[in-house]
Parts: C-alpha cells; structure tokens; sequence
C-alpha cells in the first residue's frame, strides 16, 4: 500500500501510517518540489518519531493525532498542523516555516530554533527554546524549567506561567511571560517593556491566533554580565 | 675559618619551577588556565609497543614489490552511501573559529589531495571547507552553532560528538578576541562575547534518546549517509556498546591526547583515559556485540607517525583520525616564529594559547594579518606529504610483518616494553608471554 491521493483534488496526498512506514511518509513530504502536491494529510501517526522532518517546500502538512520526538524537526517553509500533543524536541532546529501544535509539547520544544514559528496551544515541558538561535515561539499554556536556556536570538512568549530558573545563562533572545517566573536563571533580569517590544509581541500574538493584549507581559532579557568570564561573577556559575 | 662543604641547591619534584611557576600565576590572576591541545603529560602510548616482525613463522612481504592496500570504508552498517577512503587516516573536526579559513581550506585541500576525509567542528560549515574537501564529515555538536539542515544534507557524513578526549564531559569556550563578525554571524551570537560551548546536546539527554535521534537525522538525509559517535576516552567498553546500540555506523574514539582549542589545563591533563588505554575495550565491546568491523572503530588523540598509526590498526581500530599532527604539518609551532613565540612567553612546540588568537603562524588565528601567513594551497600540499608519509610508513610495518592489507595486522604482531603498557594493549610484555591481567596467571 503506497500513499494516496484524495479523490476529489489533485494537490492534497493522504499519508496513512497504519499502512506505510515513516520513511515513506517523510520521502513522500520532503520529495514535494518534484509533485503537484501541496497539501498532505498524516493519518494514525500513532506517536511515531521524527515524523515530517527535514521538510524544504511551501507545503501544508496536517498531522492528525499525537507524535513522538523531533515533530517537525529542522523545518523550512512548510506548515505543519499538528492536531494532538507532540513528544520531546518539537520543530527542532527549525529554520522558517510555522509548526502549530494543538495540545502540549514535551521537552525542548523549538530547541536551537534558527527562525519561523512555532505555536503550542497547550503547555510546553522544560527546556522549551533551549538554544534557540531566532525562533519565534508562542505558548498558549505554562513552561517548564530552565527554559529559554542558552537562548540567542528571537522570542519565546509564555501566556501561562514559566518554571524555575527561566533564560538561565541566555544571550539576546527575548522573552516576555504573562503569568508568574517561579524564578529567574543566571543573568536573566526583567527588562523594561518598550513600545518596539509592545510591537512584536503583539505582531507575534496575533500570528498565533492569542487572546492576549501585550500590555499583560513583563518582558525578561540578559543582564550581560556573563559575557566576558570574569573571575568576580564566578558565584553566578 | 674554614669553608663548609655545601650540597648542590635541591629542586624540589613536587614542587618544580614549573608547578610554582602555575601557582604564582594563579595567585596573580585568580583564575585556571586556558589552553588549546592536548595532554602534555607522559602516558603510556603507541612508543611502548614493538612491532615483532616476520621470521619463521611469518612471511613479510616485499617491500617495494607487494601491494599492502591501505583503503577503507566508513559507514556500512546502514548508510546507503559510504564512505570510500584511500587511507585510513582522517582529519579530526575542528572548528571554523578556532581555526582561521585558510586553515580550514587547508586541510580540505591536504585531505582530498591524499583521499581521505576532513571533518567540520564547532560554528557550521564553512563554503572555503566544503568546496575543497572532496569528503567532509559535518560535526554534529551540543552548541549546533550554524547547524543548517542544507550542510547536513550536503555533508559526506555526519559525527554526532558526545566528548573528546581533551575534555570528557566538558564544553568549549572560544574567547571573545577569536568571535569576529563573521564568526559570529555563523553562531547567532553577539560580536566580542566569550562564546560557551555547552557539554550536554539540547535535545537528548542519553544513548535511547540518541537512537531517535538518530533516525531523525537518517530520515533528513534519506538515509544516505554514514552517522558516526565521538566519544572521549573515558568509559570505552560502554561507551561504545551503548553507540552501537544508538544506531553509529561508525563510532570516533578520542583519547586524552586529543586536541581541543581551548579548554582548563586541569581538565586536559586530569580527566580522561589514554589512547593506548581505550583501543582494546573498545574492540571488545565491538566483538562482544558480533560488530566489529561491521560498526567501524576510527582512534584518535596523539597520533604522529605511520608507526602510531599501525599499531593502532593492530589493536583493531579500522582507522585513525589526526588532529594535532595535521596542524603541526600545516605550519602550527614553527621554529620559523620562535622570536614571535618567545614576545608571547613561549617557544617552538610549546605555544598552546590558540584560544587568544594571536597565533604567529596563522593557524588559530581570526587576526587578517596573522591569517594571512598560511598560504592554503602550499600548507594544503605539507598536509598531503605528512598523510602519504604516514601511510608509507604504515605500509612498511604491514609488509613487515606480512600483511597485505593494513587491516590485517593484529594484536599478535606487538609487544610491549614497559608493564603499563602490556596491561593497556593486552600485549606481551617483549621476552615474555605475559601481559598484567591475562587470563590464567
């Protein structure tokens, strides 16, 4: 049993994984450019692995059902829908593209994310953004610990509440929580809120389709002072 | 009144010019040291072993007529498409920041010359690497500095580092001096800031995670290309059990000889096992799973001559990788800057601030000045000499003890000279039969 398409249009693939194996699924997904297709469905996905990773094209990918690690994984330009709850490292390294997760993420989610969106309408475990190097990431729910740990760039924007030691050891990335810290990671400090950061987060809200006014976040950053080691901070380590 | 006799001013062992030299300076500065390379300290290594030779119960071959093959294929367990060497002797991952362009082209250039493989490192793939190395294995690290999914898929390999055997469970550090705007363009980082490279990978935390992550690499590269684990030599039996079980197809075995650009000297010269140490467990790990030479064992960390490199062949690695050494063929420690070595308070083979980037011979160096010195294309031919060299001598030894293939030299075919290395290399000490630890003594 190969993939099929849907009857009734021409550029919608329906990728069924009671009947085909992940590799299939992702050749089908990643070798897009050289079909008419630009829309594809993922039935049964049945917590599996690494499903729909690598993808380079414009495409609509909708996972119907949960997945297991790397959903999404180092994703360019597609869309990637996923109606359930994700498994550890979610839109992994992602480049560009938006990956939308309906229910909660595990571990790591966005994790050394270079860029595009990532949208998660439930919770997200610890470790969400760990390294990320540009990602927009929108959680609808709370966070776990040590999130945004390591971050570089873009922002990560919690509408629940964020866990322990938030942006610990962070870089430029900037992150703005609505509900409560539990506490602040080393050389993460709140930040004043300016109307640029006003702008992009209620840019960022809206692309996520958030019922949220900017003006409910406080917005958290580096305090610099790790930077350059210096002996005098080393309690901070 | 007559003089006494006095005895000769006595140094202390302990406490030697040296050791109170690094007191003083950690006095001074309140901070450890710094430096780039690898162990300095004396181990028990490859010079304590002996090849036997042919006589009566070997038959060498001849040196100049025989054919001793040398090639070598990486990644056959479940990459579609492996890794075809010439040599088996690769050009370990170093990273582009720690090394200046030039330098990296250089040994894309000395690699792909004498048909073998070089390797990134930390900070992504540079366009002067992949452009002049014909097979380049793209590091995959913790940081995932330039991590891009189009270098994965245009890498001839892939290495997920887990260690090296610089540092065994520790990170990196590149000083802000050496982060210029290109380096820091390449890592998503901020210019000037001293950039940390973090120990632990962001997204999986041990081997049953690795093996999914894994498949996630095997399934954006179709499956096509050879997924290599490093691992510093510090468990080897079990590190490399639990990389196979993780799904290597080839696993880099990195002892504390092993280069790093920068790290503390207490953790380069106090953490880790020995190269000589880690081969034999290792092997047996591989035999004991029924994969070795099926899963491919590449060693690492201090390797200089075609004589290291046989013996290690005969201990059971597949090939070994070179770091160091290729620097050091490149240009690195040069007698010809010894008066620029001295105004940085060094001298020829011993300048290891490499993560100061003032580097003379302009190797580890982001200075456009210094970079300037390493003329690519001629460093690129020195690092091309340095492996033929290497493989002729290799050669020589295989022939000498009657191998047609370098692969064929084995256990067998050494002795050691000194206990601890018997033990290490589970080789008779020479005159005996007897290694420390041998079953039934």
């Amino acid at each position: 049993m190969t993939a099929t398409a849907t009857a009734a249009t021409t550029d919608l693939q329906t990728l069924d994984m009671a009947e085909i194996e992940l590799r299939e699924v992702n050749a089908a997904l990643q070798g897009a450019p050289a079909t008419n297709y630009t829309q594809f469905e993922i039935r049964n996905p049945r917590g599996s692995h690494a499903v729909a990773v690598g993808l380079d094209a414009e495409i609509e990918v909708t996972v119907k059902g949960s997945t297991g690690y790397y959903c999404a994984g180092m994703n360019k330009l597609a869309t990637v829908h996923v109606e359930g709850s994700v498994g550890p490292g979610a839109a992994e390294n992602m480049m560009s593209g938006t990956v939308i997760v309906e229910g909660d993420a595990s571990q790591y989610a966005g994790a050394t994310g270079h860029g595009g969106l990532l949208v998660i309408k439930g919770n997200a475990s610890s470790r969400c953004g760990i390294s990320m190097k540009g990602i927009d990431i929108v959680v609808h729910g709370n966070i776990g610990h040590m999130s945004a740990f390591m971050a570089q760039k873009g922002n990560l924007v919690v509408l629940g509440d964020a866990g322990d030691a938030l942006g610990d050891s962070l870089y430029e990335a900037r992150l703005f929580v609505r509900g409560s810290v539990r506490s602040l990671g080393a050389d993460c400090i709140e930040k004043e809120m300016r109307p640029e950061h006003l702008e992009i987060l209620r840019d960022l809200l809206d692309k996520a389709g958030a019922d949220a006014k900017p003006e409910e976040f406080k917005r958290y950053g580096s305090a610099r002072k790790l930077y350059n080691f210096n002996i005098d901070h080393a309690d901070e380590y | 009144m007559k003089d006494t006799p006095q005895t000769m001013p006595r140094q202390s062992w302990t406490f030697s010019n040296e050791t109170n030299s690094e007191i003083r300076r950690a006095a001074q500065t309140g901070i450890y040291d710094i430096r780039g390379g690898g162990a300095k300290r004396r181990v028990p290594h490859f010079d304590d072993l002996l090849f036997l030779g042919a006589s009566m119960s070997r038959y060498p071959l001849e040196g100049y007529r025989e054919k001793c093959e040398t090639g070598v294929t990486l990644g056959t367990r479940f990459a579609k498409k492996p890794i075809e060497l010439k040599i088996p002797i690769t050009i370990a991952g170093m990273s582009f920041g720690s090394l200046s362009g030039p330098a990296k082209e250089a040994l894309g250039r000395g690699a792909t010359l004498a048909g073998t493989s070089t390797t990134t490192g930390d900070g992504g793939m540079t366009e002067e690497e992949r452009g002049h190395s014909e097979k380049l294995v793209y590091q995959y690290l913790p940081s995932r500095y330039g991590m891009n999914p189009d270098d994965l898929r245009r890498a001839d390999a892939i290495e997920v580092v887990v260690g090296q055997g610089a540092k065994p469970g520790g990170g990196g550090m590149l000083l802000g001096q050496k982060i210029t705007e290109r380096v820091a363009g390449m890592r998503d980082l901020p210019q000037g800031i001293d950039q940390r490279s973090a120990c632990r990978h962001p997204d999986w935390t041990g081997p049953d995670d690795l093996e999914i992550k894994i498949l996630e690499l095997r399934e954006i590269t179709n499956w096509e290309k050879p997924i290599y684990i490093k691992v510093g030599g510090a468990r080897p039996y079990y590190d490399v059990a639990l990389s196979v079980k993780a799904g290597a197809d080839v696993i880099v075995l990195d002892g504390m000889q092993g280069g790093t650009a920068a790290t503390q000297d207490v953790f380069i010269e106090h953490v880790g096992q020995p190269t000589l140490a880690c081969i034999r467990p290792a092997v047996k790990a591989l035999q004991d799973l029924g994969m070795h030479r099926k899963v491919q064992l590449v060693v690492s960390g201090g390797i200089r001559t075609g004589a290291d490199v046989a013996k290690a062949l005969a201990l059971g690695a597949d090939a070994v990788s070179i770091g160091t050494a290729a620097l050091v063929a490149l240009g690195d420690n040069d007698p010809k800057w010894e008066a620029e070595y001295q105004k940085l308070g060094s001298t020829t083979g011993a300048y290891d601030d490499w993560h100061e980037g003032r580097d003379p011979a302009g190797i580890t160096t982001q200075d456009p000045e210094l970079m300037a010195r390493l003329d690519p294309i001629e460093a690129g031919r020195r690092l091309r000499n340095y492996l033929n060299v290497l493989t002729l001598e290799c050669q020589t030894l295989a022939r000498a003890c009657g191998k047609s293939h370098v692969h064929n030299l084995e256990p067998e075919d050494l002795c050691a000279l000194t206990m601890e290395a018997a033990a290490m290399a589970q080789v008779p000490l020479a005159g005996t039969d007897w290694y420390p630890g041998k079953p039934g003594f």
